[in-house]
């Protein structure tokens, strides 16, 4: 069972909460239309699914009812932090890797 | 190799057992090989059995970072069934059943195949009419399947619960009898064993940390003990399937969840077939042990931990006491993980990649177990021939960008 800070609610929650909802930061091509196949298909169906740090947004379903963001370790599955949306992460990949 | 049979039962017993064969040789890598297939789990291992069988390709090695079997081999709830809507999927998994039924045979070696039939339960409606039209595209693939009534359903599995006033009453059933369970390790274990008395190479406590290419094609693997050269690489890793396709440079349309299973201390026999419903997630049978094995579906978010949340399984076991009110003393004993790579449309990706001589098996997501001898046939086929296998074809990794997916989630057993 994961402890999740929602930072709308400003407090840390059970997941039963939240709903997980995928990859974040991913932007919606601004001309879908001359789009080619690949990059359409690239946009719908393929993540980054790292083993190890993650941005992800969550919706806090039983709270506030808004999404945001966490950065999240999909191997240990502690988060390290959780931001609202149209901030930028404070942590990732390149700055753990330095820190160990 | 030597065979196994009543007489060689009789002769070691004379020995107490102490002089069985190995089942597999443990050699040192070499330098090069034809094929090396990444991955030592149930799917790798019949990769590996065909090419030497089908296609005389024996200078093949297996690198498992672990050992033999030890990843979602080992942590699936073993259910066999082929009862898939659209053609591609049924075809797939009918070639697969087909195997399963004359597999021990084949191998030598008990994989304790048990075609003890599946249910899957409707609870509403929609469950109905979307049970009356699968069961109804299998029989148009030649596949088995009647769909059954309560009262068909309670001669089955007389502990289940029909009675119209609980709160996911059971409508009915889709019931394909040729379906059922295996054990999951003898799978491995004895894909193993035909593959290394052909000659495959089983390298294991090894692991591939990068794929060396040339002008587009495959150069061989680095593996924590050392490079070792291959012309063909295949690549079955399934959770960590995206992390080795990076190693290539390539991105893969999956993402790794954690699904759990479960089973319950062993008790006497009570339910001899495999019971699943999608309505209120879960699926059980009995093993040949006693123990309910029971399962549901994937946790919510990415991971590869091999663990899930307790509140999944909490929901699972909500599920079966539902349908097995008697169920509801069972103590359970052991819980566990297994890291899937969920495809969008719920189906494989066998495909040949823009890298030259290399390979990938995997999206199988929660229901791979299953498929373990047609994923290693079709597999074999299209490394050997560098072609699609016809059956093959259909999933190839392209279809996600030309749109023609396969969108199987209806027939799974669980909501993924």
């Amino acid at each position: 069972m994961l402890l999740i800070h929602c930072p709308h609610c400003r407090e840390d929650r059970e997941e039963e909460e939240f709903s997980y909802g995928g990859e974040a930061h991913i932007v919606r091509p601004l001309a879908p239309e001359s789009l080619t196949d690949e990059a359409w298909g690239d946009y719908l169906f393929f993540r980054k699914n790292p083993r190890g740090i993650h941005h992800e947004m969550w919706y806090h379903g039983t709270g506030c009812r808004r999404y945001f963001y966490a950065t999240r370790n999909t191997l240990t599955y502690a988060i390290l932090e959780t931001y609202c949306v149209g901030e930028k992460p404070l942590v990732s990949a390149s700055i753990v890797s330095t820190a160990l | 190799m030597k065979k196994y049979s009543g007489f060689s039962l009789f002769s070691n017993a004379l020995s107490y057992h102490e002089n069985w064969q190995k089942i597999w040789r443990s050699p040192k890598p070499k330098s090069d090989y034809d094929v090396i297939v990444v991955g030592g789990g149930g799917h790798g291992l019949a990769t590996a059995y065909y090419l030497a069988k089908v296609h005389g390709i024996r200078n093949v090695a297996v690198i498992e970072k672990g050992y033999l079997g030890g990843g979602n081999t080992a942590r699936n709830t073993t259910i066999i069934r082929s009862n898939y809507l659209w053609d591609e999927a049924a075809q797939l998994y009918e070639l697969a059943l087909k195997l399963w039924e004359g597999l021990s045979q084949e191998l030598n070696y008990n994989v304790m195949f048990s075609q003890r039939g599946v249910l899957n339960l409707g609870h509403n409606l929609q469950d109905m009419r979307d049970i009356e039209r699968r069961v109804n595209a299998n029989r148009l693939n030649g596949i088995d399947g009647e769909v059954v009534t309560p009262e068909r359903i309670k001669e089955i599995a007389p502990l289940i619960n029909i009675s119209p006033d609980c709160r996911y009453p059971i409508l009915g059933a889709s019931w394909q009898p040729r379906g059922g369970t295996a054990r999951h390790d003898a799978v491995a274990w004895g894909y193993a064993r035909g593959a290394d008395a052909l000659g495959v190479d089983m390298i294991q406590q090894t692991e591939v940390t990068g794929i060396r290419r040339q002008n587009g094609a495959v150069l061989g693997v680095e593996t924590t003990a050392g490079f070792i050269g291959a012309r063909k690489v295949a690549c079955v890793t399934a959770g960590n399937s995206g992390v080795v396709a990076a190693m290539a440079g390539l991105r893969l349309p999956v993402e790794s969840r954690p699904l759990q299973a479960l089973v319950s201390e062993p008790v006497k026999p009570c339910l001899d077939t495999v019971v699943m419903s999608n309505a209120v997630h879960g699926y059980v049978s009995q093993s040949d042990k006693g123990d309910l094995v029971i399962g549901a579906g994937v946790d919510g978010y990415n991971g590869y931990g091999q663990r899930g949340s307790f509140h999944v399984i909490e929901h699972t076991l909500q599920a079966i006491c539902e349908l097995f009110p008697a169920f509801s003393r069972i103590r359970m004993n052991r819980q566990w993980g297994g890291v899937v790579d969920t495809c969008p449309d719920a189906c494989p990706i066998i495909s040949k990649t823009s890298v030259g001589g290399l390979y990938f098996n995997c999206g199988w997501g929660t229901g791979g177990f299953k498929a373990t001898p047609a994923s290693g046939f079709v597999f074999a086929d299209t490394v050997a021939n560098d072609h699609p296998h016809p059956l093959a074809a259909a999933f190839d990794v392209d279809r996600f960008n030309t749109g023609a997916l396969i969108d199987e989630h209806g027939a799974a057993g669980v909501a993924h």
